[in-house]
């Protein structure tokens, strides 16, 4: 067994958290450090929140954070913020908000950029949940990016994922667009201390009148929130736990894991496919002429796939 | 393919409130391609180490304009140490009489302090080279 997964699975947060960077680093002990894990994995309670910019993902991460720690959960926070398309570099800034855990053993908190990935989750955010997961935790927090309608990974990632609203932010023809209203299980009406809230929340509901979801027997409850006082969090984990609930009862979350681990394997295989498949074609003369031809208009893309399907 | 991005923590660590040098070095490293994770203010240098460890960081900088800096660099050095993360490189900037500088690389309690004046492209490639050469060490 790898030194670091030993190291992990006694506890160690300083292993736990180099793995998370080799993995994220794409290193070359990624795939042992993986499998070893994954035995381990799958006991935490995925918990994503979502939501534009400045919605108070953070900060109601924070209070859901500390509301878990009051009943001796140990939790993993992994919170994304976006990596630079144009110098790969990024300010991870959500720890700012929750410095209130920093000396709590029993909270493990980690930024990732996004490094390229467009979903509103980072390229490994799926890895260094198994990472925590073996590592122990109970509850681990998703933090997506700010997002806009459509970044919707976490859908595929969290057990139960979170939209946070806040008030006065579009009427309501915002709450029917598609995307991201349709992946909630739950909705936070987040700084529900300002003006607005009720409306919006009654939004959602007529929203939902006419129709929710992916499951038509668990409507999204709507609950406001303010993070100032900590107004309606308890009611946010009542409704987190009755999701729960339901969906392990009615077999979603089975289904949900299940769906999450082919969409896994798949990846895998395709992104190994994809690797020895370029690795030949681009040591491959005939291609390299067909490409030419295809540049001066005398061949065409697709007349090229089917000869590199044809050949390799 | 193996990428290795570098990871700084940037935190302002006790009681005075002026972080616009922080925030300004956070913008030039990720400007410089870094990934930067931003604590915030009136950081305690426990909170610095303990977030710098679960990030996983290759350096700390430390911002300090309040006069606190021979204090609070020896403290976060020593945690480090106490920790086994001394792998982690310590480097500030803020005002600090020339003096206390060369006492401060000295005593090893910090790497490089940038004082006013240092262009962010300079902190940027110090940062870069004794990364990567700490690396292949």
């Amino acid at each position: 067994m790898h030194e670091l997964v030993s190291r992990l699975l006694e506890g160690d947060r300083r292993a736990a958290a180099r793995i998370i960077t080799l993995v994220e680093n794409n290193g070359q002990e990624k795939e042992q450090l993986l499998s070893e894990l994954f035995p381990h994995t799958g006991k935490a309670f995925v918990l994503g929140v979502t939501g534009s910019p400045g919605a108070g993902k953070s900060s109601l991460v924070d209070s859901l954070v500390t509301h878990y720690r009051q009943q001796s959960l140990t939790i993993g926070v992994i919170a994304v913020d976006p990596t630079s398309p144009f110098t790969g570099g990024a300010i991870l800034g959500d720890r700012i908000r929750m410095q209130d855990h920093a000396l709590d053993r029993g909270v493990f908190i980690r930024s990732m950029g996004t490094r390229g990935s467009l979903g509103g989750l980072a390229r490994a955010t799926k890895e260094a949940i198994k990472v925590l997961d073996a590592y122990g935790r109970d509850i681990i927090l998703v933090e997506t990016v700010g997002v806009g309608q459509s970044e919707l990974d976490i859908m595929a990632t969290a057990d139960t994922t979170l939209v946070v609203l806040n008030p006065g932010t579009g009427d309501g023809i915002q709450t029917i667009k598609a995307g991201i209203m349709e992946i909630a299980d739950i909705f936070v009406v987040n700084k529900c201390d300002r003006d607005g809230a009720d409306k919006m929340a009654a939004e959602v509901e007529s929203m939902l009148d006419l129709g929710h979801g992916q499951n038509p027997y668990w409507r999204p409850p709507v609950k406001k929130t303010s993070t100032i006082d900590g107004r309606g969090i308890p009611e946010l984990v009542g409704a987190i736990i009755e999701h729960r609930e339901f969906a392990t009862a009615s077999g979603d979350f089975a289904e949900r894991r299940g769906q999450q681990l082919k969409a896994e394997v798949s990846e895998i295989v395709e992104d190994y496919l994809k690797k020895m498949l370029w690795s030949k074609v681009g040591a491959n003369a005939e291609m390299a002429q067909l490409l030419k031809d295809a540049s001066e208009r005398k061949s065409d893309p697709y007349t090229i796939a089917r000869r590199i399907l044809e050949v390799f | 393919m193996e990428e290795c991005k570098i990871r700084v923590l940037v935190a302002k660590p006790g009681l005075d409130g002026h972080d616009r040098g922080a925030k300004v070095i956070a913008r030039a490293l990720r400007d410089g391609g870094m990934e930067v994770i931003y604590t915030g203010l009136h950081q305690t240098p426990e909170q610095v180490v303990e977030a710098a460890i679960q990030e996983d960081v290759d350096v700390i900088g430390l911002s300090i304009l309040s006069g606190a800096h021979m204090t609070i660099f020896p403290r976060v050095k020593q945690l480090l140490l106490e920790n086994g993360a001394d792998n982690i490189m310590l480097i500030g900037g803020g005002t600090m009489p020339e003096e206390d500088v060369q006492a401060l690389i000295l005593s090893g309690d910090a790497k490089a302090l940038f004082t006013p004046g240092t262009s962010t492209e300079d902190i940027i490639t110090w940062i870069r080279q004794s990364v990567y050469s700490g690396e292949s060490a």
